[in-house]
């Protein structure tokens, strides 16, 4: 079945739609919140289906090593390249080929449209995260396309 | 590790489950966003569109499907090898009207409404109206205008979901002025 493909033209359509709505050059802003919550709720939505049949997490780390992993290689065909922690609740997840910006060209043209290309993304992680009852800031940045770091802060609850 | 168990046979729900409920995600902005459902039908057929036209493209190179000789054909592409390869279903094709030019996909089951339930203040909502978009969108690019709307929806108490096609005409490519 082909529905990577379909996703990927919704994701697109989203971000065309958002952008759209929120108009403006200097609306970015608003633009990347809006989708990161709407990723939010489909990340909460996905992690419950998905961790139904899973056994129990040992602890924090266990759960980072879960998104890295299955939910990454379920949502964007490849696991996370690396992954680094601080060990006090700051992990840094690195995609050297990240799916939704392949489309993009590499160069420096379209770097300032990045981040709306992971706000959906960054919603996706903090969603799921919530919802294993890790709560956390999820943001992203691009230095060079299409790879692209996101950097995870637990919040202690 | 323990829990590295039937994992394999899952993913491909999931990444059917990713599309429906980021699409539900998208419907619910759209009802924020617009007052009336009809503002938010109208969205949808037109993101639907835009996704249409260039998922024809794809739909081709996967697919490798040649030309169809009539429309009978293309409705059978349509059901058993798009909607197949998109949304992993089957419709049966049916109702054909005796000219042959207008017929009905009957969806059995509709992933997109998967986890959706309507409440009552939206009763005019088509929520699966990205689907005639799309329709809509890539028959566009293999030059055939169609008119796509839902005919019945599970959602709104329907026993099945019905989508009624019906053929307008063959769009003419038209070389641009001054173009020999």
């Amino acid at each position: 079945m082909a529905d990577e493909a379909l996703f990927q033209f919704l994701h697109n359509e989203l971000l065309q739609y958002v952008n759209n709505t929120e108009g403006g050059e200097n609306e970015n802003g608003r633009c990347v919140s809006k989708l990161e919550n709407m990723g939010f709720r489909v990340g909460q939505g996905l992690i419950e289906r998905f961790t139904k049949e899973t056994a129990r997490f040992k602890d924090e780390l266990d759960v980072m090593k879960f998104i890295c992993k299955d939910f990454w290689t379920c949502v964007f065909k490849k696991q996370i390249d690396n992954l680094r922690t601080n060990h006090q609740g700051i992990y840094v997840l690195q995609d050297n080929k990240f799916r939704l910006l392949s489309q993009l060209s590499a160069g420096k043209q379209y770097l300032e449209h990045a981040p709306k290309y992971l706000a959906f993304t960054c919603g996706l992680v903090r969603g799921g995260l919530y919802n294993l009852g890790v709560k956390s800031i999820v943001t992203a940045e691009v230095s060079v396309m299409p790879a692209c770091k996101f950097q995870v802060m637990i919040q202690k609850m | 590790m323990s829990r590295q168990s039937n994992r394999t046979t899952d993913n491909k729900k999931m990444n059917s489950e990713l599309f429906t409920l980021t699409y539900g995600a998208l419907v619910t902005q759209l009802c924020k966003d617009y007052e009336n459902d009809e503002e938010v039908n109208k969205q949808l057929d037109k993101m639907g569109y835009n996704i249409g036209v260039r998922l024809i493209e794809d739909f081709l190179a996967r697919s490798s499907v040649g030309r169809c000789q009539d429309f009978r054909e293309t409705a059978d592409v349509i059901a058993k090898v798009a909607f197949k390869m998109y949304l992993g279903i089957t419709p049966s094709v049916t109702n054909w009207s005796p000219a042959g030019d207008e017929f009905s996909l009957i969806l059995e089951s509709n992933p997109l409404v998967d986890f959706v339930e309507l409440p009552d203040n939206h009763n005019t909502l088509i929520y699966s109206n990205l689907l005639c978009g799309v329709l809509r969108g890539a028959l566009e690019m293999v030059q055939m205008a169609v008119d796509v709307r839902f005919a019945q929806d599970t959602l709104r108490g329907d026993n099945v979901t019905e989508i009624r096609m019906k053929f307008i005409k063959r769009i003419e490519e038209n070389l641009p002025a001054g173009d020999e």
